[in-house]
């Protein structure tokens, strides 16, 4: 594992817990928010990975959940992992370093709507039974809300963030010849 | 709002090493998620207030979060009684209704008792939890976690991010700040989508600041030869002493009579009806 790799999970997973207790939205419908920290874990997994985006849903998720209820809740944990880990594997496709084109944002969204339905429709809810017994239909339901907020949240801040972070770069071949 | 963290004290909860407690955490999360049986999960709850008592932890410095629980479970309870009012019908294949409620609902014996436990599922570790973050010093965790087996790049990843969150909490305050001085509003009184855009001027700065601090961070310790080694030590790395081994020995006999008890009648529930 790269070192970069390495800072990137420490940092990502503190911010992770910082972005999830702080810059979240509600939306007026109760229980359901905008959570920005999904927005940047998408977003940090296109920048360094497969490995990196599943640590930060991970290690973020399980500190968020520690200094916010006390105690990790691990079916929705994992979801998190598998969501970053899930978004991170087009990393290398991506190519962000080489500039953000309507391409790329349509393979990003396309994976994120994928890795959200996998996560909270098939994942959470599964452990959720597994786990805690509880009802089909209830964890059915919040699955469902929670990857339709998810993929709105990812589709607008997180499509924003990339493209935000693809005009900071100097990309190769960006002098031009003056006349 | 604050965010729990590392509370100094002079208990033996404090001085067992970071291994110890953690690995207590593990056998305790694992008992709680795997049984269902009423008896092993009182006599946890019991176990853990135990503990919480002798790690002189007031219940003032942690009560803000245990009043977030409260309510957390609380809704969480009514979310399944509306979504499935007779699960607790279908888990002991019985129905004892009390009294009808309104059209399809009824409470029913099965399903109070369904949800003191699922209820208690959750709440039984929570003192336990709650110790382990209070208790054990952030730069002892990660040292423990690589003790367990965990490879030591990730166990230094969530160092970092344990090392971090104040830093970046402050950021988030000093941003914030700035960009209500500017005039942006992020109370209720903007409109959503409005609202929206401002913490996006909060989001932003903070995102990209944390991104140059990968920089830093990673070239600091690219100078420093991170990860040259297999194996590396830890300064606040504790040897083993005689209470970690009892306590070990005592959770681990605990961990198997509990799965013993759980799977002794071939299912997970605890049926007294």
């Amino acid at each position: 594992m790269k070192i970069k790799t390495v800072v990137a999970i420490g940092i990502g997973s503190a911010l992770f817990l910082i972005l999830g207790r702080f810059v979240v939205i509600p939306t007026g419908i109760p229980n359901t928010e905008i959570q920005t920290a999904y927005a940047f874990l998408a977003f940090m997994a296109i920048l360094y990975g497969p490995i990196a985006g599943g640590c930060i849903g991970f290690i973020g998720h399980i500190l968020k959940d520690l200094t916010a209820y006390g105690s990790p809740w691990f079916s929705w944990i994992i979801a998190s992992a598998v969501l970053g880990l899930i978004i991170g594997l087009v990393a290398k496709k991506l190519n962000i370093q080489d500039g953000f084109t309507l391409k790329r944002g349509i393979l990003f969204n396309v994976t994120q709507i994928i890795a959200n339905l996998i996560a909270w429709v098939i994942v959470a809810p599964t452990l959720d039974i597994l786990i805690y017994a509880e009802p089909t239909n209830k964890v059915f339901a919040q699955g469902f809300v929670a990857s339709l907020s998810n993929i709105v949240t990812i589709c607008v801040i997180g499509t924003f963030l990339l493209y935000t972070y693809s005009k900071t770069l100097t990309r190769s071949n960006s002098l031009e010849l003056e006349d | 709002m604050t965010i729990l963290g590392y509370i100094d004290k002079n208990s033996i909860i404090h001085n067992l090493t970071g291994v110890t407690k953690l690995i207590l955490l593990i056998l305790c999360s694992f008992i709680s998620m795997l049984t269902y049986d009423t008896r092993v999960l009182l006599l946890l709850l019991l176990l853990s207030i135990v503990a919480f008592r002798i790690s002189k932890i007031k219940f003032k410095e942690i009560s803000f979060i245990f009043y977030f629980i409260l309510i957390f479970l609380l809704i969480n309870n009514i979310a399944i009684f509306l979504f499935a009012p007779y699960q607790g019908s279908e888990i002991y294949g019985s129905q004892t209704v009390i009294c009808n409620i309104i059209g399809p609902y009824s409470l029913t014996y099965e399903q109070l008792f369904y949800q003191f436990n699922i209820t208690l599922k959750y709440f039984a570790v929570i003192p336990f939890a709650l110790l382990f973050i209070v208790a054990t010093h952030p730069s002892e965790f990660a040292a423990s976690l690589n003790k367990i087996g965990i490879n030591y790049k990730i166990a230094y990843a969530v160092a970092i991010a344990l090392r971090y969150i104040p830093d970046i909490q402050k950021d988030y305050q000093e941003i914030a700040f700035a960009q209500q001085a500017r005039g942006i509003d992020l109370s209720k009184n903007e409109k959503f989508i409005q609202r929206t855009k401002n913490k996006m001027a909060i989001l932003t700065p903070l995102i990209f600041s944390s991104l140059e601090r990968i920089e830093v961070i990673s070239t600091a310790m690219e100078l420093r030869a991170f990860g040259h080694n297999k194996k590396r030590t830890w300064y606040s790395a504790r040897p083993f002493s005689k209470i970690d081994y009892i306590c070990l020995t005592f959770m681990s006999i605990f961990f198997i009579v509990s799965l013993y008890i759980t799977f002794a009648n071939g299912s997970r529930f605890y049926n007294p009806f």
